[in-house]
């Protein structure tokens, strides 16, 4: 690593200051460190200034009621797994959580940071590779070797966001709290996310001078079902090849409402508004399920490698829409 | 797309500069105005930047004072740390192999949670409870843990089963009867490149059999 100053925050008004007019890259925020780290140590990032965000008061909290989840962004990945209301009323996040890395990283892994990491793309992550998300001409990708790269929404950088907790939230219909030097602001959490033909650079529509603070669920609908699914290499922790999150409002076999959101196959998570459709007022089967899974990759265009995750997909999907039956 | 982005696809980093132009002349960075780039903890007020600071660690129950540099690893501290007296920290226990935060060779424990020691800064584990794999033992005494280790023969080179035994104490603190799955989940940071996997969970077995 570079040497950097390290400020501990005593207020989002002073980290808001503090970010103010540095653009990206001289001035981070530090949480869990898990992410930033390892940029750190590759030399992808070289702040001048970390500002440590622990020392920020009463961010970690996680308060559910009639209202719904209230998730301050310094909470822990571990935190959210084991909350037991989330456990039982908001199960996708639950799962989603457990899914992430490994208990030293879920133990200081924060929601926030879970939100904003960085791609884990190869060329991205290397040093000397130039590459069009750091402003280069070409995403090497295209190209290169593409295993672990995006199926949907590429398009010009096919990097695929790592975060497992973003589909899971998103399918819950999550908001998203921001502070900025003007004060804060509320978004849907599905509208933070970008694609990379909207800005190659970043996966989000932060501005350098906004801290992400907290996310806001609306409270579990009755008769709902969730499910995180999480393919992966191995056995071993690992970020997804492939997840899908969904939300499902059942009655019997029969489903009055979707909600499926992607992770690891797009540069941003991907709501599959096909598989919404396909199985919304649908007494749910195998052909169902299976036209949902189908539907949802459709538009898919994978590169040399990553054809396999077309068919993941497909049948995460079908396996969560059936799950939701039983 | 955003003239910030423009900005900083083009702007050249100290690292790039250096290597591009092959020469150790850098001109300094401005650093933002409201920061106070190299003061030291001691003499910096609440919120400001420090570089480098003296710090207090509780390694095992005992009181450290080191000096570390912002980046310095709380790994780097116990492998490498020399106290302001001029004494070796010379914890060695916990392992530097892949230095990102994925083999587990590093696993201690943070107020009692599993943390991956280089993926914490020193700064950050100040006022906090460490234990490393040093601080198991009572004198003599081994842990269940690691005595289980040595009846169940659970490693073979030996070079991750610290990281392996600080993660079977702390599965085993918050969960005295872990089941198989349970095992596997708790231990599932650490990385064995012998495969003694099913060693392992047979002594954290027997060694949940103690607590």
């Amino acid at each position: 690593m570079e040497k950097f100053s390290y400020v501990n925050a005593t207020s989002l008004e002073q980290v808001t200051a503090l970010l103010s007019d540095s653009g990206w890259g001289e001035v981070m925020l530090i949480a869990g460190g898990t992410d930033l780290l390892a940029e750190l140590k590759e030399y992808v990032e070289t702040p001048k200034t970390l500002i440590n965000l622990k020392t920020l008061p009463g961010m970690d909290a996680i308060e559910a009621d009639a209202s719904g989840l209230k998730i301050g962004a310094l909470a822990t990945v571990a935190d959210i797994a084991r909350h037991p209301t989330i456990q039982q009323h908001y199960t996708v996040l639950a799962q989603a959580a457990g899914s992430v890395a490994t208990p030293q990283i879920r133990n200081v892994g924060t929601l926030g940071g879970n939100l904003c990491q960085r791609p884990r793309c190869w060329y991205y992550r290397d040093e000397n590779t130039h590459c069009l998300k750091k402003g280069g001409d070409i995403c090497y990708a295209v190209d290169g070797l593409s295993k672990y790269h995006a199926i949907l929404g590429g398009d010009p950088v096919y990097i695929v966001h790592p975060s497992d907790l973003a589909p899971a939230l998103i399918a819950l219909g999550a908001s998203l709290k921001i502070v900025g030097p003007e004060g804060e602001k509320t978004m849907s959490l599905e509208e933070f996310f970008t694609l990379p033909a909207a800005n190659p650079f970043r996966e989000n529509v932060l501005e350098p001078n906004e801290i992400v603070v907290e996310v806001q669920v609306p409270p579990a609908k009755p008769n709902s079902k969730s499910f995180y699914l999480k393919a992966r290499e191995k056995g071993a922790p690992d970020f997804a090849l492939a997840s899908v999150a969904a939300v499902f409002e059942m009655d019997g076999k029969t489903c009055k409402s979707a909600s499926v959101v992607l992770g690891g196959v797009a540069p941003a998570p991907w709501r599959s508004k096909e598989a919404e459709a396909a199985l919304t007022g649908k007494m749910v089967d195998d052909t169902v399920s299976k036209q949902a899974g189908a539907d949802a990759v459709k538009d898919a265009q994978p590169l040399n490698d990553n054809a396999y995750k077309v068919t993941l997909t497909q049948n995460l999907i079908s396996r969560a829409a059936m799950m939701a039956t039983s | 797309m955003p003239d910030k982005e423009k900005k900083q696809g083009t702007s050249i980093s100290r690292r790039s500069f250096l290597k591009g132009v092959g020469t150790g002349t850098v001109a300094a960075t401005v650093a933002p105005s409201v920061l106070i780039g190299g003061e030291k903890a001691a003499d910096a007020q609440e919120g400001d930047a420090v570089a480098s600071a003296t710090i207090q660690l509780n390694i095992n129950g005992k009181p450290y004072q080191v000096e570390v540099e912002a980046r310095t690893t709380l790994l780097t501290v116990l492998r490498d740390g020399i106290d302001t007296s001029g004494n070796n920290v010379d914890l060695t226990g916990a392992k530097l192999i892949c230095d990102r935060g994925e083999c587990g060779g590093c696993t201690v424990m943070v107020d009692g949670s599993l943390v991956y020691a280089c993926m914490m800064l020193a700064m950050d584990a100040q006022d906090k409870q460490i234990t490393t794999v040093e601080g198991l033992a009572d004198g003599d005494d081994l842990h269940p843990v690691q005595e289980a280790f040595i009846q169940h023969d659970a490693l073979m080179c030996g070079f991750c089963t610290p990281g392996f035994v600080v993660s079977s104490a702390a599965l085993l603190s918050e969960n005295t009867k872990p089941t198989l799955e349970e095992i596997k989940v708790g231990l599932s940071g650490n990385t064995c490149r012998c495969g003694t996997y099913p060693f392992i969970f047979d002594a954290v077995k027997a060694a949940s059999k103690k607590m």
